[in-house]
Formats: C-alpha cells, structure tokens, sequence
C-alpha cells in the first residue's frame, strides 16, 4: 500500500504540470526508521512517504522518462545523511492514463531496479488528474541473483512475459 | 595508483557487505571498476558482460561527469576522486 501525505500528492502533481507536455519523473523517499505500519490486503508492510524529490526526465519526452542518474545519485547521497530509503518512483503520463505501458513493466523488472520499490503514475491525459500505484509481483531478486548474461538475462524477460510470476500489480493508495 | 571513493546506490550496497561507499585504488576508471569487482566478485554479473563491459544499463559517473562523455573507462582517476555507478532507471 502507498501512504501518501496530500502535501506530497499535490507535489508530484505541480512537477507534472511543471514539465508538461513531457513526461516528469521523481522518486519517493521514506523514514528508514520507520515501521512498517501499514499493512495492506497482501500483507505487505508499507513505510509512508515522507516526500517527494523531483528529478530532471534525462530522456527530455512526452512519450518516455529515464531519471537524471547523477540526480538519483544525490538522492541517494541525501538519503544517507538523513536517515531516509528512496523506496519509489513516480513518472507522469501526458496522454495516456494511469496504468504502465510495456515499457514501464519492462523497465520496472530490469536487474537492478529494486524490485521492493513502488511504481507510482500521474496521468494528465483528462480533465481530473489520477493517481495510481504498482508493485512487481514474484521473486525477482531470486531470479536477479541467478541471471549470468545477457543471453540469460533475454531468456529471463521473455520468460517474464509469458508468465504471471513476474508481473506489476496495482496496490491501494491511502492519501492522508 | 590513485585511491578513489566509489559511492553505491542501495540497490548495489548488499553485493558490497552493505558499504554505500568503498575506497579502491587504479589509475583510470576502467582499473577501479576491475579493483572494485576483484574485491567484491558479487558485483561483477550486476556491473560487467562477459566481455569485461560495463552494461548498458549501467552508468558511471566520474566527479559527476558521465564517462561516456569523458575518455570512458580510459579516463585517468586522481588522489580523491569520486566515482559513482549506478543502474538506468527508465520508463514509458
Ligand atoms: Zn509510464
């Protein structure tokens, strides 16, 4: 479940509206002492966000984002020095609405993006801005450590698709 | 050889005995990201092919410059630097 304050939600939503028409990005950062409060139908315990950080969309789109690195990488210098987690990332869509589109479940399942993260889209696509969350689904880290190649790693994704094991759902979102 | 600071992502910390940041000697940026794997095999798969090549979707940065734009990973490291790698997070 994604607990996020309304501060942060109106956040998120000026940074879309900020870069818009192209696509704008960020990440969400919680307290990494805090617990796990917020248990959802799945079980899964949830940190609230504690903010929102916007990021630079390095790809310069209305159609896709990749996160400014260096950008991320001060997040994560940031996050070390206050006690916080980056635990998600948000992306708007300006034209279509909020679900992830292949390239987002894709890049949502690469190596090395975390699979614990929460996968947040803003949609400007109609009158009434919306909001929805998503998590991976299944033991990607299991089958991280396994990968050894690209050849595997291809092998890994189109495994990935057809099946349910390694799929993105949507989780619920508590505004408060 | 220079001693260089290499600084990781989460992500990347708990194949480095969770360490945000490691210190690793080399000349260029090509040497530290060897030194770095010799001293942490776990990273290797996550960082190189089997040619020795850092992943596509991987960046290195080099006091903040990304290395494509530099010598890659020719690029000489000096006393102090800092070295920064970390995955492409990407979407549609
Ligand atoms: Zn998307």
């Amino acid at each position: 479940m994604l607990s996020l304050s309304r501060t942060s939600w109106l956040e998120i939503l000026a940074e879309a509206w900020r870069v818009y028409p192209l696509e704008a990005c960020g990440l969400l950062l919680a307290d990494r002492s805090a617990d796990g409060a917020l248990i959802d139908e799945s079980g899964q315990a949830d940190r609230p966000i504690q903010r929102f950080v916007p990021l630079k969309n390095a790809a310069n789109s209305s159609r896709v984002f990749q996160l400014d690195p260096m950008g991320y990488m001060k997040v994560e210098r940031m996050a070390d020095d206050d006690g916080s987690e980056v635990v998600g990332v948000v992306h708007s869509h300006t034209h279509t609405a909020a679900y992830p589109s292949a390239t987002d479940v894709r890049e949502a399942t690469m190596p090395l993006v975390p699979p614990t993260w929460h996968w947040v889209i803003v949609s400007l696509a109609w009158g009434s801005p919306e909001l929805r969350s998503f998590r991976v689904q299944g033991q990607k880290s299991d089958w991280l450590l396994a990968w050894g190649s690209d050849s595997e790693y291809k092998k890994g994704s189109e495994y990935k698709k057809g099946t349910d094991k390694w799929g993105i759902a949507e989780e619920q979102v508590w505004l408060r | 050889m220079s001693a260089v600071t290499v600084r990781l992502p989460t992500v990347l910390r708990q194949q480095a005995n969770g360490q945000s940041a490691v210190s690793v000697a080399g000349s260029t940026v090509g040497e530290v990201v060897d030194e770095l794997v010799l001293g942490y095999p776990d990273l290797k798969s996550n960082l190189l092919d089997e040619a020795g090549t850092v992943r596509k979707f991987i960046n290195v940065y080099l006091n903040d410059e990304d290395i494509r734009f530099l010598d890659q990973l020719e690029t000489t490291v000096v006393e102090g630097d800092e070295v920064a790698i970390l995955p492409a997070v990407a979407g549609g």
